[in-house]
């Protein structure tokens, strides 16, 4: 299955949803910001949505300061 | 032959000189400004010069104001800016940054949202005064913004912002500004804003903290409504602090960033 991730294209062999691939790369749930195919992905959906061949993602991961 | 008083279109006698034209308009006018540079002597005045006559210690009316604040502004951009209305969401190094530059450029009204007060540690980065210790920083910061320019219409929240009153404090704005410190305050306003208001624009920030590089500061289009400031990896931690520099920079490519948006010119 084929999904982009912040514009680079791989190659994923199973099936994920949204918080194993947050998982998978390190990224804490509660600090990042999830777009699928455009769409904000609400994080209560992080858990139950499953990716799909050709999903467009974006994730951006916030760092503390201001 | 038209030239401009106060920044206002006015057609008077060819060959008119300024003492005549003080005498005729504003007799008490002790400071003479013609095209951006003080007169000390009586001059000719040319078509299309601008005149500002001001009386030293007299407030000027919010209109003459107004003209003569924005007369630096790009022709035309100040009609557009002050009928734009912005939440800003925490009142710290970069809320009170962006404050001050969209009051300045003459914005129309912000919506500004924190929950703490001001303290020492602060004053390293913020838009705060020693005298305003121990002030909520809402109450602190308006009235600074009043100072600035009362032009400006500023409602405040002293409470903390939470996915249940997003709606309330924010739900008018045109665009957003997510000027909270934590990382998990950022992300839940950024999540919760986009969701619920996709037609709206946010303007976040991430990695400000340190002294390294100011160019690796960026602004970033995420998402058609999503735009992001910072360098993406600077955290403030034990050893990288958050000082006024690049805090500064980054609120400031956040105001840069409202301002396009507002004008409909916003680059990626």
């Amino acid at each position: 299955m084929k999904l982009t991730i912040n514009g680079v294209t791989k190659e994923y062999l199973e099936q994920l949803t949204v918080q194993q691939l947050l998982q998978q790369l390190n990224l804490k749930s509660e600090r990042v910001v999830v777009e699928i195919n455009r769409a904000i992905l609400s994080p209560n959906m992080h858990n139950t949505t499953e990716l799909k061949a050709g999903d467009a993602i974006e994730l951006v991961q916030f760092v503390g300061g201001g | 032959m038209l030239i401009y008083l106060n920044e206002k279109p006015l057609e008077i006698e060819n060959g008119t000189r300024l003492y005549e034209l003080r005498k005729k308009y504003k007799a008490n006018a002790d400071l003479l400004i013609v095209n951006g540079f003080p007169a000390s002597t009586d001059q000719k005045l040319d078509s299309n010069d601008h005149v500002i006559m001001i009386s030293r210690g007299e407030q000027p009316s919010a209109e003459d104001l107004e003209s003569l604040m924005m007369a630096r502004h790009t022709p035309g951009v100040h009609q557009i800016i002050k009928q734009g209305c912005v939440g800003i969401a925490g009142a710290g190094g970069l809320g009170s940054h962006v404050a001050v530059a969209l009051a300045r450029v003459g914005i129309g009204q912000l919506n500004i949202v924190d929950f703490d007060v001001v303290e020492p540690s602060n004053l390293n980065r913020q838009q705060y005064f020693i005298d305003q210790i121990g002030m909520p920083k809402v109450i602190a910061l308006q009235n600074n913004l009043q100072r600035i320019n009362p032009g400006t219409k500023i409602n405040i929240f002293h409470q903390k912002v939470t996915p249940e009153n997003i709606a309330e404090f924010f739900g008018e704005v045109d665009i957003l500004v997510e000027a909270f410190d934590t990382a998990d305050q950022k992300a839940m306003l950024t999540n919760h804003f986009l969701c619920n208001f996709p037609e709206k624009f946010l303007v976040a920030a991430s990695g400000v903290a340190g002294y390294e590089a100011s160019n690796t500061i960026r602004t970033t289009k995420v998402t058609e409504h999503f735009y992001l400031c910072g360098d993406g990896v600077t955290a403030a931690e034990p050893g990288c602090g958050l000082m006024a520099p690049r805090v500064g920079i980054a609120a400031h490519h956040q105001a840069n960033a409202v301002l396009q948006l507002l004008l409909n010119n916003m680059a990626e």
